[in-house]
């Protein structure tokens, strides 16, 4: 399914990291993606649900939420962190700030597998020379 | 129990100065008045923490002294061609001002954490100019209240609290009751709802799609609170009006407002998604105030457009002086974000993204600032202070950022750190440590310190320091 994703702060994600990044309710607050409870219906999936979400600068597999916030069909809103910075926009236009809201993604079930952890994610993600 | 009153919140950029923090011993064990966030942070800032300073030896983070780390991140920032010096926005002005020095000495670009927030903002600032003023002034006489692109109920917590809507300021009452009386009807209808439908035994069905907005909302007497946002936040279920703009179309919605305001007449049916006619209650609603005030937050600085959406919106509230007062204010983040922006320009002229690799400061956003520093792979060595840029930046801006050396000094644990070459753990500014910090109106309030750090942990400005003096050591050998 085509969407838009946007990023943002959440109070349970802003709670939970100044709590500790590395706890798992760091990752249970981050590692998500805000989908309207229709677009849910369409991809024929549940709460807590695995989806991925691909844009054209990266790929990360998410837990699915229902947003209460509705509606607000073919609109995703991942928190900010380490999960959502893998999918936005590293180019600034010539102004410093990467784009990182309203970035065109897919969205696809993935039962079979399952978000990474924050220092899986970073393992993966990034080498040191 | 010592129970310390009036302490400023390092969390975000509201700065509330009313907490009332509860220590037992060395322990915090109790924040009063503090927003969930806030108290996260009072709570648990113990809990998860480094207590000696890391080095990379052989590919592992073992620990080390703390002499033997400054020597280590000496060494690589002296012997560095362009090194990037990045964060200072969740550390105190006084941590800010050494990072300058020692940028300065090591003729490397130093850029703080509004590169990727409020950028934009300053940017556009510097074009168009900005009609402002202080929290306190919102608080007693805004009579309307607009959050563009901005969700304080997440963000800033107290936001609403203490400088809005829901603050009892000196010409203006707060809608606290309003809000609470409406969240009474809505629960009575619910539970109607449910009742009705046990007793017919059956599923009502119940028109779905957004609630209809009534006009009188708008033209009540009172203050009034508006949120624009691309989605709808738990901000914009308190807003008396919600419009729902279409991602990336702010731009044209500022302009259209600003044409509207001017008695202009839009020959289209709607503009970003919102119909021409709600744009002109929203326009009627805009002139017809005595006190107005637009935020506006990331949401429109990270979407497409960027500098320009400010520009509208900076355009916007100017052309509406023509009519009443209007003032703006960007939502700055951080807890000292403002305060970075501002030592940035009392040391440099610049407010951030300055390059002294030629020996005097440089600006020029797009080209010195960090994210395309490290896209183009041109740096070779940073200094992270206070801030998790491994996990706030894209992805290619990382995956350079991790290849060179790196220097960390921060508090927390976090991904930034298990990437690093040098770990300084750093006492916490604002529980551990005093200093200053900028509310997000640049008003200065001070940092208190409320317990000791733990033996042998320092301050930023103290680890900066003595970096800065090793440093100098060894240029002075050279």
């Amino acid at each position: 399914m085509r969407v838009s994703l946007l990023t943002g702060r959440t109070l349970d994600q802003g709670r939970e990291k100044e709590r500790g990044k590395f706890s798992e309710d760091y990752t249970r607050s981050a590692a998500v993606c805000f989908i309207d409870p229709e677009d849910m219906k369409e991809l024929r999936i549940r709460e807590n649900a695995s989806v991925r979400v691909t844009t054209d600068f990266g790929s990360v597999v998410v837990k699915a939420k229902k947003s209460l916030r509705g509606p607000h069909p073919g609109i995703v809103f991942i928190p900010y962190g380490a999960w959502a910075n893998v999918l936005v926009d590293p180019k600034t236009h010539s102004t410093g700030m990467p784009s990182l809201k309203g970035i065109p993604a897919e969205l696809e079930p993935t039962p079979q597998e399952d978000s990474l952890s924050l220092e899986d994610l970073i393992r993966k993600h990034y080498r040191k020379a | 129990m010592p129970r310390i009153s009036n302490v400023t919140c390092p969390v975000c950029g509201c700065l509330c100065d009313d907490l009332e923090i509860i220590v037992e011993g060395k322990t915090v064990t109790g924040a009063a008045k503090a927003c969930a966030v806030s108290e996260g942070k009072f709570l648990n800032y113990a809990s998860h923490r480094l207590l000696a300073p890391l080095i990379r030896k052989n590919g592992e983070l073992v620990k080390a002294s703390t002499d033997e780390a400054i020597r280590r991140s000496a060494e690589i920032l002296a012997n560095a061609s362009y090194p990037i010096l990045y964060g200072w926005s969740c550390t105190s002005c006084e941590a800010v001002r050494v990072g300058l020095e020692l940028a300065e000495e090591i003729g490397g670009v130093i850029d703080n954490t509004s590169t990727v927030c409020h950028g934009p903002s300053l940017l556009s600032i510097h074009d168009v100019g900005i009609v402002t003023c202080t929290l306190g002034q919102i608080r007693h006489r805004a009579d309307l209240v607009v959050y563009w692109g901005s969700n304080p109920w997440s963000a800033h917590p107290r936001h609403l609290e203490r400088y809005t809507t829901f603050t009892e300021g000196r010409f203006q009452r707060t809608e606290w009751r309003r809000y609470v009386s409406r969240l009474g009807s809505a629960s009575t209808a619910k539970r109607s709802l449910r009742a009705a439908k046990l007793a017919l035994k059956k599923v009502l069905r119940v028109a779905k799609g957004p609630p209809v907005q009534s006009e009188y909302a708008l033209s009540r007497k009172g203050r009034k609170m508006i949120v624009v946002d691309a989605r709808k936040t738990r901000s914009a279920d308190i807003a008396d009006y919600f419009i729902q703009v279409q991602p990336n179309k702010d731009y044209e919605v500022l302009q259209a407002l600003r044409v509207l305001i001017r008695e202009g007449e839009l020959d289209v049916k709607e503009v970003g998604g919102i119909a021409v006619e709600q744009l002109e209650e929203f326009a009627d609603a805009l002139v017809s105030c005595e006190f107005g005030v637009l935020f506006f937050g990331v949401g429109l600085t990270m979407s497409e457009g960027k500098l320009r959406n400010i520009d509208a919106a900076l355009s916007l509230v100017r052309d509406l002086n023509r009519y009443t007062k209007f003032v703006i204010m960007p939502m700055r983040g951080h807890f000292n974000v403002a305060g970075a922006n501002i030592v940035f320009t009392w040391q440099t002229g610049y407010p951030y993204a300055v390059d002294f690799s030629q020996g005097y400061p440089r600006y020029n956003p797009g080209e010195t600032s960090v994210v395309d520093i490290l896209s183009r792979e041109e740096s070779d060595a940073s200094l992270i202070v206070a801030s998790d840029p491994v996990s706030n930046f894209p992805r290619e801006a990382v995956e350079n950022l991790v290849k060179n050396p790196m220097i960390v000094i921060d508090p927390h644990p976090s991904p930034t750190s298990i990437m690093a070459d040098v770990v300084f753990p750093s006492a916490f500014v604002g529980i551990e440590a005093e200093g200053t910090a900028y509310r997000m109106d640049r008003v200065p309030l001070p940092l208190k310190k409320i317990v000791e750090p733990p033996e042998s942990i320092l301050s930023d400005e103290e680890i900066l320091k003595r970096i800065l003096l090793e440093v100098r050591k060894i240029k002075a050998k050279e």
